[in-house]
């Protein structure tokens, strides 16, 4: 129960993207076309399990036994950066115009603070292996249907009349904000 | 080579030509998250600048020692090194501080401004530009995120750096300060900015054909009164 809890709340009720902000470059620059959003999505929620699983392991086996915890950051963004490439090299073998579509995307989900602030909630909210896993599922899923959720908006909104000055970022962030109001709407669902 | 611009350029394009928020829109996660009020946002600005600053100034110096390929990586590691300091020093000098900003102080790291200006700038020139380069860029940093904090906090909770600005009667728009507040904020400002500086440019551009189009039109005028 507890642990379906922590999965519903990384992804609804404290939805990375957009009760967070984490994540936001890829959700505004990636969610054109449903179908590089959702792939992207996908890709992201990989990475995060990984980083979720690894960096707990490297956490608790290594920082805290040496004592050497200040090496939080930098070994944690080591961490994250080898699983892009790894991913990117999957990506790309596996399918090439997914890997073209995701273009300077898919690296910069190295810089995505989504993943990081993964590792860095984990070692705050001091999750146990089993909860930080469920967690980097939670918040992967969280990210998919956000992402997806505005990709699918703005493909509507190509055909609307929008004010010259609001087209592209600033009209992308006022639905962010909507979509935002709507996922408070979970808020009081489960209180965590 | 190309013509060097002037240092003080170097400096002034980060304020408003080449704003890392507004005309960039990078650098969006801490601008969003933390600007609850004007002070949290400039304390992030500042922590922020000072890593840019720093890094700059390392890589610049040694960016022809670096290997290409693994250039990204060791810029990071750079990054996550002064991080951890700002960290640290904030931890024992500011701890309401700190707290206020949680988890987006170590957040700096992936920040994409910082890397970017790396890529963009300092990997290419030298340490005297690339420090300008960075500070200009953490100003216009700053200006975004102070400014967005101020109207939220003044909006969201009637103060401004604490004062109270606005009278009891205004009944403070709670929204402003949750989630939503900070993507509607943004995003009507960036209208709003766009919309002036397309307005500005349409003026010139008019007054430009204007000056143009009064020659032959005036003499065509002129031969018709004739």
């Amino acid at each position: 129960m507890e642990l379906i809890l922590i999965f519903l709340s990384a992804a609804l009720v404290n939805n990375f993207v957009l009760a967070y902000f984490l994540g936001i470059c890829p959700f505004i620059g990636v969610s054109n076309k449903l179908s590089s959003a959702f792939p992207m999505g996908l890709a992201t929620t990989f990475v995060m399990v990984l980083t979720a699983i690894v960096t707990w392991l490297i956490y608790h086996l290594i920082l805290v036994p040496y004592h050497v915890e200040y090496l939080e950051y930098v070994s944690f963004i080591l961490v994250v950066a080898a699983l892009v490439q790894f991913v990117e090299m999957v990506i790309k073998k596996v399918s090439q115009p997914l890997y073209r579509a995701l273009g300077i995307f898919l690296p910069l989900i190295t810089t995505n603070c989504a993943i990081l602030g993964l590792a860095l909630f984990i070692v705050l909210k001091d999750y146990s292996f089993v909860e930080s896993l469920f967690f980097g599922v939670g918040a992967g899923t969280g990210f998919t249907l956000a992402i997806s959720i505005m990709a699918g908006i703005r493909e509507e909104l190509d055909l609307a009349d929008i004010p010259k000055s609001f087209r592209g970022a600033p009209i992308t962030l006022i639905v962010a904000g909507l979509l935002a109001l709507a996922f408070m709407g979970f808020a009081g669902m489960i209180t965590v | 080579m190309k013509k060097q611009v002037s240092l003080s350029k170097e400096y002034a394009k980060g304020l408003w030509d080449q704003n890392p928020v507004f005309k960039q829109v990078l650098g969006m996660c801490p601008t969003l998250a933390v600007t609850v009020s004007a002070m949290n946002g400039i304390a992030m600005a500042l922590a922020t600048t000072f890593v840019l600053v720093f890094s700059s100034f390392i890589i610049s110096l040694i960016r022809k020692l670096i290997p290409s390929q693994v250039r990204i990586a060791s810029y990071i590691v750079i990054i996550a090194t002064f991080v951890t300091i700002v960290d640290l020093v904030m931890r024992a000098q500011f701890p309401d501080l700190s707290k206020a900003l949680g988890p987006y102080i170590p957040l700096i790291v992936v920040n994409c401004v910082i890397l970017g200006r790396q890529e963009a700038f300092a990997a290419k020139n030298n340490p005297l530009r690339s420090v300008l380069d960075a500070l200009g860029m953490g100003t216009g940093f700053m200006l975004a995120l102070a400014s967005l904090g101020g109207i939220r906090e003044i909006i969201g909770s009637r103060t401004l750096l604490g004062m109270q600005v606005l009278p009891d009667a205004f009944e403070p728009w709670l929204v402003m300060i949750l989630p939503a507040g900070a993507f509607l904020t943004l995003g009507l400002m960036m209208g709003f900015l766009n919309s002036l500086v397309e307005r500005r440019k349409r003026r010139d551009e008019a007054a430009v054909l204007a000056q143009h189009m009064r020659t032959p039109a005036a003499a065509m005028l002129e031969g018709q009164e004739g």
